[in-house]
């Protein structure tokens, strides 16, 4: 079952199968590759964007590209 | 820890520190220069290129040695100006830069994975190298344990355990970079099949159409080629066939959706994530940096969040504002001094009044603000230096997204209400290069505190003292308003801006959240000072120059006094020496009143004839419709390099006295007193208030436009920002005045 990045609650995790559109080569070069695995640590107060931990760093992402992330929660 | 593969070197002249940006890069090379260091910018660009010299060098017979701190970076993929910048100097492209003999790979020991990313690129040039493995407290605290040597078997160069911060490890990464310092046998990270096939075609036709390249970077330029266009484009002249090559390939790859833009990523974390897995072991599950993590869920809390934020803003302003003000008090003071100073001991003549009253005077409103300025940096410097700059900009985003800006503008434009340079040196920080001009180009709509003299001046003058239904002061509503109106229009002019300049440029907001640490005070101090340095001198250089020729504009041409004039001065002056001989104390003061008048009276004599008072006379038809006479057109003619400088500009037109301040009550009178030859007062609360208008939207100020342009690297946008912000002050005050007068409020 897949779902988008932007669609994870905080503190639920998903492993990176691929992205819709041609995701900024920036978030591949942090390490944001298919297989990685990505925890939800928070939401910004309002909301968006999201805290992510990829790879033992956190990592701010807005809702609109983390949607074009598509992932397997685990 | 010596790694196999030594070979013989030259000595080294030249290191540069290459790493992500937050493992401590900055720390490593104060503590390797010491004092000897350069800060300026790369040629062209606004990247910072510091420099130094190693410690101990470059006397007592060594030699020197360099050391340049590049840019932090995440890739060598050169997308940003940082990332192209540091490919161009490892590589030895950057132009006036000889490329380094040693590089020390600065890397974050609690984060080795992504940052070791990097090193392979780096490692990928063939350039002699060290790695200084950095925060090793900070991961044994969250129990990492690293096999050092296993890592550096694995790439091949030495690797130095260091904790910077605590100043551990830093004399065995500088003895390392210059004995040891090795190029790495080639990492070989796996590339997938389809993609390799390709690769090793264009490698062989790089090789033998550009044969002086260097046979370790083959492989690093073709993928290069392969994912950036700009390095690709470098290719056209030296190997035309070369580049067409690669767009063949790249098309062919395309048509079989082959992800061939993925596959250097994906080679090199498939070589590093296995690396890390095997020499990193976690002695505890999951405290990596959760102290950080605890931090942040108070300081990013939904609710505590923007709170604590919004009390961090509020001692920010307390302290310019406020803690600021003994400090301005002082540097006036001293100016003036300085000009009395100068003027008893200097002979009257047209070059002691260039110097008082041009020089002394154009430096004092640049520095009078530099309390402000240093407060202000020292403030956003340790908000970066801690970590605390990212969350303000996570806090913010949303909020900020609806008016086309982002998270990161809200910091410069806080900024900005102190004084709109820090501000857009400020935006710095925005990782978004669409965003980083759109700030830019809001940010001096922000009510600054040059503006803050003008408001002063005739809120006092016209403005009643009373209050609104007995709580708020008229006056505090009037002043308040007018900020609320810059601010108001900063977001507008961001929407328009985003929506029809930038419109399709989709802004990303992809931004590290680094771990809290400690504040490092001697770092966070010596960036104020540089960064208010570069105020100083940049601003200073244009204000001074300017504040000469103004100060000449009004000082000539010398019109001969009309005879009555000259009667009354000569009057005047003969009573004051009769009054002086007599010794009449009652007289003297009557005389001396008196030739104070008859000087005032010359000097708004002077000023009508004055090339700027001409310019404001020949100004007037078209700021009438605005409600302005010849003295507010000179005045604002005046004002145009420094908004203050309205207030001095027009107590020297009303005779009030050129020492006249926005509170000299002698200055209030004559402004209320002026009248028209038909009796109208020249002044009435609406012109005023559309002349405070004009002041809130108009760029009335040289440093904004002098460090718009060094932030931005060309006059078009800079030119832009002055035309639109006139426009905008043209328009309101047009439509202020004019509305007013239809409402009979005139």
């Amino acid at each position: 079952m897949t779902t988008t990045l932007d669609q994870l609650k905080p503190g639920q995790s998903a492993r990176i199968d691929s992205f819709t559109a041609a995701a900024g080569p920036r978030l591949l070069e942090l390490g944001l590759l298919p297989g990685t695995l990505v925890e939800v640590v928070r939401l910004a107060p309002l909301g968006d964007p999201m805290d992510l931990r990829v790879r033992g760093f956190h990592l701010s992402l807005r809702k609109q590209e983390a949607a074009q992330i598509v992932v397997t929660p685990s | 820890m010596t790694a196999p593969g030594s070979e013989k070197r030259r000595s080294v002249t030249k290191i540069a520190l290459a790493g992500n940006p937050n493992v401590g890069k900055t720390v490593l090379f104060n503590a390797l220069t010491g004092a000897n260091q350069k800060v300026a910018n790369y040629p062209g660009v606004t990247v910072e290129r510091k420099s130094g010299r190693l410690r101990d060098t470059g006397r007592n017979g060594i030699p020197p040695v360099e050391v340049v701190d590049l840019p932090g970076c995440y890739s060598l993929n050169p997308r940003s100006i940082d990332e192209r910048i540091a490919h161009d100097v490892l590589v030895g492209n950057q132009a006036g830069e000889t490329p380094p003999d040693a590089v020390i790979c600065v890397v974050d020991a609690t984060n080795l994975e992504r940052n070791l990313y990097l090193v392979t690129q780096v490692l990928d040039l063939g350039i002699p190298s060290v790695l200084a493995l950095n925060m090793m407290d900070a991961a044994d605290a969250a129990g990492l344990q690293i096999d050092v040597d296993a890592l550096a078997e694995a790439l091949g160069i030495p690797v130095i355990p260091m904790a910077a911060r605590a100043g551990e490890g830093i004399r065995e990464v500088r003895q390392a970079v210059l004995e040891q310092a090795t190029v790495s046998p080639p990492v070989g990270w796996p590339v997938r099949e389809d993609v390799e096939t390709e690769v090793a075609a264009l490698a062989e036709s790089l090789r033998s159409e550009w044969a002086q390249i260097d046979p370790r970077r083959v492989r690093f330029e073709v993928f290069a080629s392969l994912t950036s266009d700009v390095l690709l484009d470098g290719w056209a002249e030296r190997a035309p066939n070369f580049r067409a090559e690669v767009l063949a390939a790249r098309e062919r790859m395309e048509a079989e959706n082959v992800p061939f833009q993925m596959a250097e990523t994906m080679g090199r974390y498939g070589w590093v994530s296995p690396l890390v897995e095997r020499i990193v072991r976690r002695d505890r599950s999951g405290t990596a940096d959760s102290l950080s993590d605890r931090v942040d869920s108070v300081l990013i809390h939904r609710i505590y969040g923007p709170l604590i934020f919004a009390g961090v803003l509020l001692l920010i302003f307390q302290a310019v504002f406020t803690w600021a003000v003994p400090a301005m008090d002082l540097i006036e003071w001293s100016v003036n001094g300085a000009g009395e100073a100068i003027r008893s001991l200097m002979p009257d003549g047209l070059f002691e009044d260039i110097l008082v009253e041009g020089a002394l005077t154009g430096v004092g409103n640049v520095i009078v603000f530099l309390p402000q300025i240093l407060i202000l940096f020292f403030f956003l410097g340790l908000m970066e230096d801690t970590g605390y700059m990212a969350r303000t900009a996570f806090i913010m985003d949303r909020a900020m997204r609806r008016f086309g800006l982002s998270g990161a503008s809200v910091v410069p434009l806080l900024s900005a209400y102190a004084c709109a340079i820090p501000g857009i040196m400020a935006a710095r920080t925005l990782p978004d290069e669409r965003d980083r001009i759109i700030t830019i180009m809001v940010v001096p709509l922000q009510g600054c505190s040059a503006r803050l003299p003008v408001y002063v001046l005739f809120i006092g003058a016209f403005i009643p003292a009373g209050t609104l239904m007995g709580v708020v002061g008229y006056q505090s509503l009037a002043m308040t308003s007018l900020y609320f109106l810059g601010t108001g229009m900063a977001f507008v002019a961001a929407w328009v801006l985003g929506k029809f300049v930038f419109k399709g440029e989709g802004s990303s907001f992809v931004m590290e959240l680094p771990p809290y640490r400690m504040p490092q005070w001697k770092l966070v101090i010596r960036r104020m000072i540089d960064r208010s340095r570069v105020f100083v001198v940049r601003a200073g250089k244009i204000i001074f120059g300017l504040s000469i020729l103004l100060w000449l504009l009004a000082a000539y041409p010398k019109t001969p006094l009309t005879p009555d004039l000259e009667a009354r001065q000569t009057a005047a002056a003969a009573a004051v020496e009769q009054a002086s001989e007599t010794g009449d104390a009652s007289a003297l003061e009557e005389a001396m009143a008196e030739a104070s008048l008859a000087e005032n009276q010359v000097a708004s004599f002077r000023t009508r004839n004055s090339f700027i008072g001409r310019f404001g006379r020949a100004l007037e038809p078209v700021m009438q419709p605005l409600g302005f006479d010849w003295k507010i057109s000179a005045g604002i003619v005046a004002s145009f390099a420094a908004r203050e400088v309205i207030v001095s500009a027009l107590a020297t037109i009303y005779s009030a006295g050129a020492d006249a301040d926005e509170e000299s009550l002698a200055l209030r009178d004559a402004i209320k007193a002026d009248r028209y030859p038909d009796g109208t007062p020249v002044f009435t609360p609406l012109v005023a208030v559309s002349l405070m208008i004009f002041f809130v939207f108009a760029l009335q100020c040289m440093s904004t436009l002098a460090i718009a342009r060094r932030e931005l690297n060309s006059w078009f946008w800079p030119t832009v920002m002055w035309v639109y912000m006139f426009g905008l002050a043209y328009l309101f005050s047009l439509v202020v005045y004019q509305g007013g007068l239809a409402l009979g409020w005139g």
